[in-house]
């Protein structure tokens, strides 16, 4: 008896952290979201059940368009933010040896020592009209006036590119560490030139990190709120900030809670298409 | 095993034990400014209780109240205007004793006012601290006496215009286009007839905004920048641009500036509410409430505080505010639940147009 209970009783014991975080961090905030999404308020303290809520996403244009708009922007940032990553990646991973590559791999790294808030202050002080760019192009003679780079849908995805890059460059460096020398050369043996070599050896080597690294940065950026925030201006609408908007200036927890779940299954859907259109499968990537 | 737990049980007693005979402390939830570090240091010096400041704004107090159903903090300052709505509706605030608050401290009129606004059922819950205005921010080289609110919309600010896109800035352009939105408060109809007059308004000159701002800091940097020129903001920023400048002043607009008084109530869950009386009375003390004045650029609802006030902000504060002016500050009434989600929409909106 003793045997027996004995180790399953400690499998349990030493369980009941993760499941317990688990449960308490991450199952009970989205059911408790979920049940407060479904509600409506009718007076002071007074709710009833329905689905107002998710009615108001699909008949409010302002709040779908919002949401398409996000996506839209997330996944455009998730294509820059590859191809701009890949050769810094294929660098690092194939051709700096030694120091260089420990260097160049830390001048990834340094900018993410400084929180998101102080990189995105950065650029505005680069960027404002009374900014370093600004008077720098004046000083140059190339402009008459000061130059308003703030504030427009360009410097929001210069912000989010760079925001996300590592998140890019990580998961990339470390597939392409793997890659044996000589796939490379038995391409060009077989009589294959540059093209052929990066098209059907190197990239569906790098697959599983190109995959995950793209879902971690469409995740970020579709859930960033500080850099969409700050540097897009009066025109900026980003999803986030409508949560943010319903949940702390409107109180409209439910509104907000709806939103919020509605991120998670609409952006979990857009992850699932992007595998099925890929031709990867999720388990193949995180198991790499 | 046994042992085992009754140790364990006994580290959570110690725990227990070492968090309860801490130094007595009190949580304040308030805004930037209004707990100068040097007022903190003689309210510690002078009663041994500990302070703990988190910044924060009426939208924010509400929702971190909500969020804990009034726990957390022991003193909280919301606006006059904020606290009937949040209370009937999700009961974060309790009653306060006024016995033990120190009224002759106080500008009579504006306690009897604020006690009025801040009374559900009776009781009261909020006593004034700090009351300002918003209105007009601009650049002055050109001796121009009267600015409106609609100025906002007008060509010769093109491009150079800030305001916050909240509640305020819709209640300033009601008034601007005539109407009386405090008026119509309790009556929903005709408040949304007035929203969308408002909403189409600020759609059509959207042109004009340089960028919404959020923070006061923000504004001013950008007013010191000349990137704007024309702003609705704060008093206080005006009168330290002023200072500062020389030519950038605090202007209360022709419909008048708003105004507004911002509170102690006390949370519902609040710990130490003997320490938040004391507070209450310590910076009510005149030469205090100078001390908080000159941090926050606000003045106070301490009688007698004025004396105390350095001469530079006493001057903007006359070169904006004559009798006149003073006379034609609308107040804000408390505001009704509902309201906001209607404003909110609007807000949304002009957000989201083109």
């Amino acid at each position: 008896m003793k045997i027996s209970t004995g180790p399953r009783l400690g499998l349990y014991l030493l369980l009941t952290p993760l499941l317990l975080t688990l449960a308490l961090l991450i199952l009970f905030p989205h059911l408790e979201m979920l049940n407060i999404s479904l509600r409506e308020r009718i007076s002071y303290g007074v709710y009833k059940f329905s689905l107002t809520n998710y009615g108001e996403f699909f008949t409010e244009p302002l709040y779908w368009i919002t949401f398409v708009r996000t996506a839209w922007m997330s996944i455009l940032t998730t294509v820059i933010t590859l191809l701009i990553a890949f050769p810094v990646a294929w660098y690092i991973a194939k051709v700096a040896r030694g120091k260089t590559k420990g260097m160049l791999f830390l001048a990834c790294l340094i900018p993410f020592w400084v929180s998101e808030l102080v990189r995105t202050y950065g650029w505005m002080i680069l960027l404002r009209e009374t900014g370093v760019v600004s008077n720098f192009l004046q000083w140059l003679g190339l402009v008459d006036g000061p130059v308003e780079m703030l504030y427009n849908d360009v410097t929001v995805m210069v912000g989010l590119v760079y925001t996300s890059m590592l998140f890019m460059v990580v998961p990339l460096i470390t597939t392409l560490d793997g890659l044996d020398d000589s796939m490379v050369e038995a391409a060009y043996d077989l009589g294959g030139n540059g093209w052929n070599a990066l098209w059907e050896v190197i990239v569906p080597y790098a697959m599983p990190g190109i995959v995950s690294g793209c879902i971690v940065v469409f995740m970020l950026t579709l859930g960033n709120y500080l850099t969409p925030t700050l540097l897009g201006g009066k025109d900026s609408l980003w999803f986030t900030e409508q949560i943010f908007t319903q949940f702390i200036t409107r109180f409209n927890w439910e509104q907000g809670a709806a939103f919020g779940v509605l991120l998670l299954i609409l952006s979990s859907l857009i992850v699932w298409l992007g595998l099925k259109l890929s031709g990867q499968s999720f388990r193949d990537t995180m198991s790499r | 095993m046994k042992n085992k737990l009754t140790g364990a049980l006994i580290c959570v007693g110690l725990a227990a034990f070492s968090f309860s005979s801490q130094a007595e402390e009190l949580r304040l939830l308030t805004w930037g400014g209004y707990a100068p570090q040097p007022v903190i240091d003689q309210f510690e010096k002078e009663t041994g209780i500990e302070v703990k400041v988190t910044l924060s704004n009426n939208e924010d107090m509400i929702s971190k109240l909500r969020a804990t159903r009034g726990a957390g903090f022991d003193l909280a300052q919301p606006s006059q205007d904020r606290i009937i709505g949040a209370q009937k509706e999700f009961r974060i605030y309790k009653p306060l004793e006024i016995s033990k608050i120190d009224e002759s401290q106080y500008v009579a009129s504006m306690l009897e006012s604020t006690k009025g606004s801040t009374s559900v059922n009776g009781k009261i819950y909020g006593v004034p601290h700090v009351w300002g205005t918003s209105g007009l921010i601009a650049h002055t080289d050109n001796a121009r006496q009267s600015y409106r609110f609609s100025d906002l919309c007008s060509d010769q600010y093109k491009g150079k215009v800030s305001y916050r896109l909240k509640r305020p800035t819709l209640i300033a352009f009601a008034f601007d286009m005539g109407e009386d939105p405090f008026a119509a408060y309790n009556d929903p109809v005709k408040y949304q007839q007035i929203l969308q007059k408002v909403e189409q308004k600020l759609i059509a000159c959207k042109d004009n905004v340089k960028a919404y701002w959020s923070g006061g800091d923000a504004l001013i940097n950008l007013l010191r920048s000349g990137e704007v020129t024309l702003a609705m903001g704060w008093d206080a920023g005006g009168w330290k641009l002023s200072q500062e400048t020389g030519n950038i002043n605090f202007i209360p607009p022709a419909t008048g500036a708003l105004g507004w008084i911002d509170t102690f109530a006390l949370p519902a869950k609040g710990k130490n509410d003997e320490a938040a009386y004391k507070w209450i009375n310590f910076v009510n003390r005149p030469e205090i409430a100078a001390m908080i004045t000159a941090s926050a650029g606000q003045f106070t609802a301490s009688a007698g505080a004025a004396s105390f006030v350095e001469d530079g902000l006493s001057n903007s504060y006359k070169a904006s505010f004559d009798q006149a002016a003073l006379d034609n500050i609308k107040w804000y009434p408390p505001v009704p639940a509902g309201l906001e989600t209607m404003e909110g929409k609007v807000l949304d909106r002009i957000k989201a147009a083109h």
